[in-house]
């Protein structure tokens, strides 16, 4: 079914972990009272996960999907919130990203090459099979081995359509017609669009074969965010339409009738006719697989309004990420799916709001003369250049202020309030390692 | 004179603004027809994506496919591949359409779905067609973000590859003809010192110059943080902030936060300068890889304003126009 997978790992059959979240009971050590210098704090005593944290959503799902704006950290928080549930929830969890600009695969440290060139085409990295992260990259970063496994895949587009084809067509000759007919080639390997179903279309397989515990899947960069979730409804209406069917019928047959002509004159005159007769190949060969896409597709959207997905919806605070996730938020609530999280990435700290500390940012602007000739007496500085630094200070803290209390006012208008509402601190350094992605996981989690 | 070196950016006739989602690529792509506006020019500015959101930074309501004058020399407009559709059968075939196109549009849209590059096809078409015409001497497109942009672009040639004959194949030819040429054609590349949106650009400028015909012609920096400090004020500072305690006391209040948010201030600064390091050297051996001259980088500092719209547009704008050296 899947030739050319190697180094899959073995199918079910292992005892999945116990990953109900303590009920009933109050908190679980000190887990949860950890301030963020405790952050890289690797090891933690398995004890269940509290409600209403990330952690406790993570640990009763199989399907996590990250969604929301572009630019917002979906990928890193994809990423880092399955590095997290491998390594303290166990079991088996994969990340899948879908994002053509191979984001995770630095995140995770895999990707040094390819940078300004075709990273697609070469060999090593990530890939459309699943990877294991070394357990050795968890024990590099915390000194411990993960409870769990974590694997990585990309989306490879083109091989997942060919893997589709091969699967629902009805025979050798289709499959190969198919692979072989310029516009199915230019579909699978050069457009975007197909991104979308194909996406979800992937999650089903690798959900329904049942190798992991938990997938966490990094949505594409769609032009809105919602496209994908309707890609399967779509997928099922494009195949099943009469229109479609009379239009590859009438060609088939050749049977110029009068309902059809017209169209085909003018269809001829845009396209030349060497390209309408690919496009009917095309229609013809793709209709000989409509039952087992439709059937397909519909499962697709059965398991995204699965009890055991949820939704975390991504963003920061700046305006326009905001209002696309605010979007996003209510079209899931509207479509009945599972919104369990939304995550705000990149917050500035709390302190940078304080009303007091503004006023003495101010007291020391204005003052910063006499200040910096005060300061600078008992320092030993020069007064000119003491006086110069305390007023940057001064400015730069009314500065980001600014900007903290924008993002505090954001985040006090968002309407849509799911079962958690993670801030994410902003991180002072980038994230390049499994030690980095943790960090900001430990963050995210309570 | 003095200034930095004029960059002939707008001389051209269509710029295609893209980047990384988040980047502000829609406020730069509204700043630079701003910019060309106040120098006189007729600009049309559009929406790619038909979220609205360029037509909002000029705070004058949405607009459609159409256009309408949204500041004075810019006309907004929304792309709208069905309308772009009926605007190329009236032109071409003289097929007036009234209404919807019906079962045409149908079949247009499971086309398009099934066989993209129909639909990108009519965007770079209806943009490619403004410039032809020249109804405008400026047209600046808030286009795809990095991800999708290079098939938009390229759609025209993966279309030519596909049809060899016909309407089609003739109206291919006089687009890529456009687009490549770098006096008229260009694209400017959005990010932020960033890690992954520096990484996104410079993997954006290999595929731009191996899979497409267009130039680029630009790459912006948008929020840039100002240094804070010079070089004997780090040192200043250091000692500060080993006496923060003293100064908390001739401040009369805790000076701690404040010393804090410098430090944060600081290493942000300091790990964005090594992102643009990274921008400028990958752009440099890219395009030295390919025997031709880098493509200017350009700052724009971060804002710190309460402001969103207009008003920080604005001053986005005159940031930018400084650097164009206008």
């Amino acid at each position: 079914m899947t030739p050319g997978r190697t180094a899959r790992p073995g199918r079910g059959g292992r005892p999945r972990p116990t990953r109900s979240p303590g009920r009933g009971e109050q908190f679980e050590g000190a887990a949860g009272d950890r301030g963020p210098d405790a952050a890289g704090e690797p090891h933690r005593p398995p004890g269940r996960p509290k409600e209403g944290t990330l952690d406790g959503l993570v640990a009763s799902k199989e399907i996590v999907i990250a969604c929301g704006p572009g630019g917002v950290g979906k990928t890193t928080t994809a990423a880092a919130t399955a590095a997290m549930a491998a390594h303290h929830h166990g079991g088996r969890v994969l990340v899948l990203t879908i994002d053509p600009a191979r984001r995770l695969a630095d995140a995770l440290g895999l990707s040094t090459q390819g940078r300004g060139g075709h990273a697609h085409h070469h060999g090593g990295g990530l890939g459309n099979t699943e990877q294991r992260i070394p357990d050795e990259m968890f024990r590099a970063a915390t000194g411990t081995s993960p409870r769990g496994e974590l694997w990585a895949a990309m989306l490879d587009t083109k091989a997942s359509w060919d893997e589709l084809v091969r699967m629902h067509a009805p025979n050798a000759r289709t499959r190969d017609r198919i692979l072989a007919n310029p516009l199915y080639r230019n579909v699978s390997g050069r457009f975007v669009q197909s991104h979308d179903y194909i996406a979800m279309e992937r999650l089903y397989e690798l959900h329904s074969q049942g190798k992991y515990d938990l997938i966490v899947v990094d949505t594409p960069p769609t032009r809105n965010a919602i496209d994908f979730l309707d890609a399967p409804a779509r997928m099922a209406d494009f195949f099943s339409s009469p229109l479609l069917r009379w239009l590859t019928a009438s060609y088939r047959s050749r049977v110029v009738n009068f309902a059809s002509r017209p169209f085909y004159l003018v269809a001829d005159r845009i396209l030349g006719s060497q390209f309408l007769g690919d496009i009917a190949e095309f229609f013809i060969l793709f209709q000989s697989m409509y039952s087992g896409f439709v059937e397909r597709a519909e499962a697709v959207t059965r398991l995204l309004s699965d009890r055991r997905t949820t939704f975390l919806v991504v963003s920061t605070l700046e305006a326009t990420p905001v209002r696309e996730a605010e979007y996003f938020a209510r079209a899931l609530v509207s479509r009945k799916l599972p919104l369990g999280a939304i995550v705000l990435n990149k917050v500035l700290p709390a302190y940078l709001r304080d009303r007091d500390t503004a006023q003495l940012a101010e007291q020391l602007r204005d003052g910063s003369r006499s200040l910096g000739e005060r300061l600078s007496s008992q320092l030993g500085t020069e007064p000119d250049l003491t006086a110069r630094v305390l007023e940057e200070i001064a400015d730069s803290f009314l500065n980001f202020g600014v900007v903290a209390r924008r993002e505090a006012e954001q985040q006090a208008d968002l309407a849509t309030r799911p079962e958690v509402l993670a801030t994410v601190p902003y991180f002072d350094a980038d994230i390049v390692d499994m030690g980095g992605l943790l960090r900001l996981g430990a963050l995210m989690w309570n | 004179m003095g200034g930095p070196p004029r960059i002939p950016l707008l001389e051209r006739r269509l710029l295609f603004v893209t980047g990384k989602g988040g980047t502000g690529k829609t406020t730069i792509a509204a700043a630079l027809a701003q910019l060309a506006a106040e120098r006189g020019k007729h600009v049309l500015a559009c929406d790619v994506d038909a979220k609205g959101d360029l037509a909002a930074l000029f705070e004058a309501g949405p607009v459609d496919f159409v256009g309408r004058e949204v500041a004075p020399g810019v006309v907004a407009m929304s792309m709208d591949t069905e309308a772009s559709l009926r605007e190329y059968l009236k032109l071409y075939l003289r097929i007036p359409v009234v209404g919807g196109l019906g079962p045409l549009a149908k079949t247009l849209d499971f086309v398009a779905a099934a066989a993209p590059g129909v639909r990108e096809i009519l965007t770079v078409g209806k943009l490619c067609y403004e410039v032809r015409e020249r109804h405008y001497d400026l047209v600046v497109v808030d286009a795809a973000a990095s991800g999708h942009i290079v098939s938009q672009l390229a759609a025209p040639q993966a279309v030519n590859d596909l049809v060899k004959v016909g309407l089609i194949r003739s109206q291919t030819d006089w687009m890529l003809e456009i687009l490549s040429d770098p006096r008229r054609t260009g694209v400017v590349a959005v990010t932020t010192p960033e890690e992954m949106p520096v990484n996104e650009t410079l993997e954006l400028a290999g595929r731009i110059r191996s899979e497409t015909t267009v130039q680029l012609s630009a790459v912006v920096v948008n929020r840039v943080l100002p240094e804070l400090f010079g070089l004997h004020e780090e040192e200043a500072f250091e000692e500060v902030y080993a006496h923060t305690e003293g100064l908390s006391k001739l401040l009369g209040g805790d000076a701690g936060p404040l010393m804090e948010g410098a430090r944060l201030a600081v290493t942000m600064r300091r790990t964005r300068a090594e992102h643009l390091r990274r921008l400028r050297e990958g752009l440099g051996s890219e395009e030295a890889s390919a025997g031709a001259a880098p493509a200017p980088v350009l700052y724009v500092p971060y804002v710190f304003s309460r402001a969103h719209g207009l008003r920080s547009m604005r001053q986005i704008a005159l940031a930018l126009g400084e650097e164009l050296g206008l």
